[in-house]
């Protein structure tokens, strides 16, 4: 049983591709039929990654060290070859899992929450083929095939963030979206070639072997390969939303809400987390190039962290934190961590699945009226939701026995051991993950402050929309929503610090020799103590009213607005877009129209000048052709006469023997 | 020297048919590029037929092995040709008359540009 699943992992995106074929050939008019076939299916590849991770997880770390691969050339050429198959390791394993259990739970909570929409066929083919592209990724062998897939993920967040494209906003967010995106991939495919050029191989099981060794393999130097992975970063920087290109990401919002959460929780965004993962082994050797990691996770983190305190829209604080907490992914992975790393991904799937969903039965609720200061109160029309979106707030918050709670503690507990407060730092950059990880401790105290921010406005207090009577969401969403939340406690405790050797996460997903983590108690009080500070003051100031939050904001009304509208960035890439691309983009067209066409037009018109000048030769008479036949039969008779049958002249005429 | 003469212009030689051939060709040609009447264009292409039939047989009769025909046949052909290839430029003559009623060759020039 293991053994067919294993050799046949290629079914698992298969499934769902096949499902997006047969609904947009065969069954797009038959709505439930559709959709029955897009269910089936990720389900099927929910259990056939169950019994994968099953086989596994049960031979502990054997998968670590031999990974199962299964290749058949693609193509190949002298120097370059080019496999398709799978790798299946704990890493890939544990991805596959995460993201067949959260599209399937997506699907079925889309059921109720899409339901009467002239497009759901349409949705559900897209949401088959996202998730076929990301399970394609997430058991790609090398760095093309996984790039090829990265591509797909990319046009199945355009198609479906601009689902509704009728709005103006959706579609143009859907063109962000991939805009941005594609900008990052230019770097990423750059990356990419270039370590083709200089290794000779793309296979992420070749590279991670010759890249620590790399001055044997390959004439760069030091530098070298960190400009290269530098500019491979792009990709991930863009997918997964780190500053500067996390503009996409909250505009995303546009789409349906089922389909923020796939993109936050499983089939997008972590794509780059995952990518940087694959080949985290590039940037550990390389420490300035893993330091820059770090510093834009942890920058990411804390700078989406203060844009959320203050929005108004429920889906935009999640996208907010969303990217703050890829953030956080961004920092474990720059302090060469792997493990926890993968560990919040995967806590961090599930709780925003959670959130996200159950932010979608608000505004199905509340008719889809998106400020959060109309709400209030909801907590005794929609205890379901208020109950597990509570239990996602106080997860993504970090309160013990919470998922987030051992995740995130992971992640400043590797930071703190990278920084030179840890008293026995041996990384060349003390100092500087000192500052990351500060920051990342101030992230922890400002998310648990604005998730509660919203909780409280949200769910207690009175209704303040005089509108809509909003209702417990049904049967359909509802249990998806109880399911998420019970992954959403369970799933951290997996990486339970105290857990025994060969139990614990840290001991399935990582890169190197396993550590045994240490609980840091130290850690765990301040992250706690944190988590709870941030709690009390949300509740001070929404749910007590101790505080006044309109008296902060005039207290300080540059920090609010800044904070607000998001530090202008997106007026800034407009200004830029405005008045510099648009410039080079107008001089281009001015060099385009008069230089090129010039010279192009200029051939034709010559051409058109030689014509009207040479067809007076053709007179149509007939005698002139006769009378220049007959002159031609003269001049090569004089030339024969003249020159003899070897001359340059007969020679032009074909020749004599 | 009289009698070279005489001898020259009396007795039939090669010379004789080639400057006949020469003359009936430039008629012909003449008659080609210069007159008006397409029949007469195509009158002068039957000349210019003539005339190298004319050198044909001469040349078989003068420097060819005296069993060789070879001349002879051809010229035959050269006939043969040229009779079909008069009765299709009949043809194209009548039919061009038919539409334009003209026969004036200078007028047959709308296939230029």
């Amino acid at each position: 049983m293991f053994d067919f699943a294993l050799n046949n992992a290629w079914l698992i995106p298969l499934f769902p591709a096949l499902a997006f074929g047969i609904i947009t050939l065969f069954t797009k008019k038959m709505t439930k039929l559709s959709v029955s076939i897009s269910i089936g299916t990720i389900l099927l590849s929910f259990v056939l990654s169950v019994i994968i991770g099953i086989g596994v997880i049960g031979q502990g770390d054997t998968f670590l060290e031999h990974p199962y691969k299964a290749v058949v050339t693609w193509f190949s050429m002298p120097g370059f070859s080019i496999e398709v198959g799978t790798l299946i390791d704990n890493v890939s394993v544990m991805m596959l899992l995460v993201v067949t259990f959260i599209t399937s739970l997506v699907q079925i909570y889309s059921l109720g929450y899409m339901h009467g929409d002239p497009g759901l066929a349409r949705f559900y083919a897209y949401v088959s083929l996202f998730a076929a592209s990301m399970l394609g990724l997430v058991i790609a062998p090398n760095l093309l095939i996984m790039f090829v897939f990265w591509e797909l993920v990319g046009l199945c967040s355009y198609l479906l963030i601009g689902f509704w494209f009728g709005k103006i906003s959706a579609s143009a967010a859907a063109k962000k979206a991939f805009i941005t995106c594609r900008a990052g991939d230019f770097g990423l495919l750059l990356g990419i070639i270039l370590l083709q050029i200089n290794f000779g191989t793309l296979d992420l099981q070749q590279l991670s072997v010759m890249i620590p060794n790399f001055t044997q393999y390959t004439g760069l130097t030091a530098a070298g390969l960190t400009a290269i992975a530098i500019i491979l970063f792009l990709g991930p920087m863009a997918k997964s939303g780190q500053f500067p290109f996390h503009v996409w990401l909250p505009d995303a919002m546009e789409g349906p809400t089922p389909v923020s959460a796939l993109i936050h929780a499983a089939t997008m965004v972590v794509a780059g987390v995952y990518l940087v993962g694959r080949i985290l082994t590039l940037f550990i050797t390389l420490p300035s190039a893993l330091l820059f990691v770090a510093i834009i996770g942890a920058f990411t983190a804390l700078f989406a962290a203060t844009i959320a305190i203050t929005q108004t829209e429920m889906k935009k604080i999640l996208a907010y934190s969303t990217i703050s907490q890829l953030g956080y992914m961004m920092l474990a992975l720059g302090a060469a961590s792997l493990t926890a790393s993968m560990f919040h991904l995967m806590t961090h799937a599930f709780f925003k699945a959670l959130l996200f969903l159950g932010a979608g039965c608000v505004l199905h609720a509340m008719h889809n009226e998106a400020s959060i200061w109309k709400y209030g109160g909801l907590k005794k029309y929609m205890p379901v939701t208020y109950w597990t979106f509570l239990i996602g707030c106080l997860a993504i918050a970090g309160i013990f026995p919470f998922a987030g709670f051992f995740s995130k503690d992971l992640i400043l507990e590797v930071t703190f051991a990278a920084s030179s407060l840890s008293g026995h730092a041996q990384g060349p950059f003390p100092v500087a993950y000192t500052v990351l990880f500060l920051m990342a401790a101030l992230t922890a105290f400002l998310t648990a402050f604005y998730m509660f921010r919203m909780f409280f406005i949200c769910f207690h207090g009175e209704l303040r929309s005089k509108e809509v009577q909003p209702q417990e969401a049904p049967k359909v969403m509802t249990v998806p929503l109880i399911i998420l939340g019970i992954f959403s406690i369970i799933s951290g405790w997996v990486g339970w610090p105290g857990l025994g050797e060969g139990q614990a996460f840290g001991y399935f997903v990582r890169l190197g020799e396993f550590q045994v983590m240490e609980a840091n108690w130290l850690l765990i009080i301040l992250s706690t103590l944190l988590a709870l500070l941030g709690i009390g003051l949300a509740a001070l100031f929404y749910w007590k009213k101790t505080f006044s939050a309109q008296a902060v904001i005039e207290r300080v009304p540059f920090l609010y607005k800044l904070s607000y509208n998001k530090y202008y960035i997106d007026e800034f890439y407009l200004w830029i877009i405005h008045h510099i691309i648009d410039k080079c983009g107008w001089l281009l067209w001015k060099f385009d129209i008069y230089v090129v066409d010039g010279i192009v037009n200029g051939f034709g018109k010559m051409a058109q000048w030689g014509g009207t000048v040479m067809r007076k030769v053709q007179t149509g008479q007939l005698q002139h052709y006769a009378l220049i036949f007959f002159m031609g039969i003269v001049l090569m008779f004089l030339l024969l006469s003249f020159t003899g049958v070897h001359s340059p002249a007969i020679g032009l005429m074909g020749g004599a023997k | 020297m009289i009698d070279i003469l005489m001898d020259k212009f009396l007795t039939i030689g090669l010379e004789h048919f080639l400057i006949l051939s020469g003359t009936l060709f430039f008629i012909g040609l003449f008659a080609v590029l210069a007159k008006k009447n397409v029949i007469a264009v195509l009158m002068g292409i039957e000349i210019m037929f003539t005339s190298v039939n004319i050198n044909l047989v001469a040349f078989n009769k003068y420097t060819a092995a005296e069993a060789l025909l070879t001349g002879h046949v051809f010229a035959i052909f050269v006939i043969a040709l040229a009779a079909a290839e008069v009765a299709v430029g009949l043809a194209l003559i009548i039919s061009i008359y038919r539409q334009r009623t003209s026969t004036d060759v200078q007028d047959f020039d709308w296939l230029k540009w």
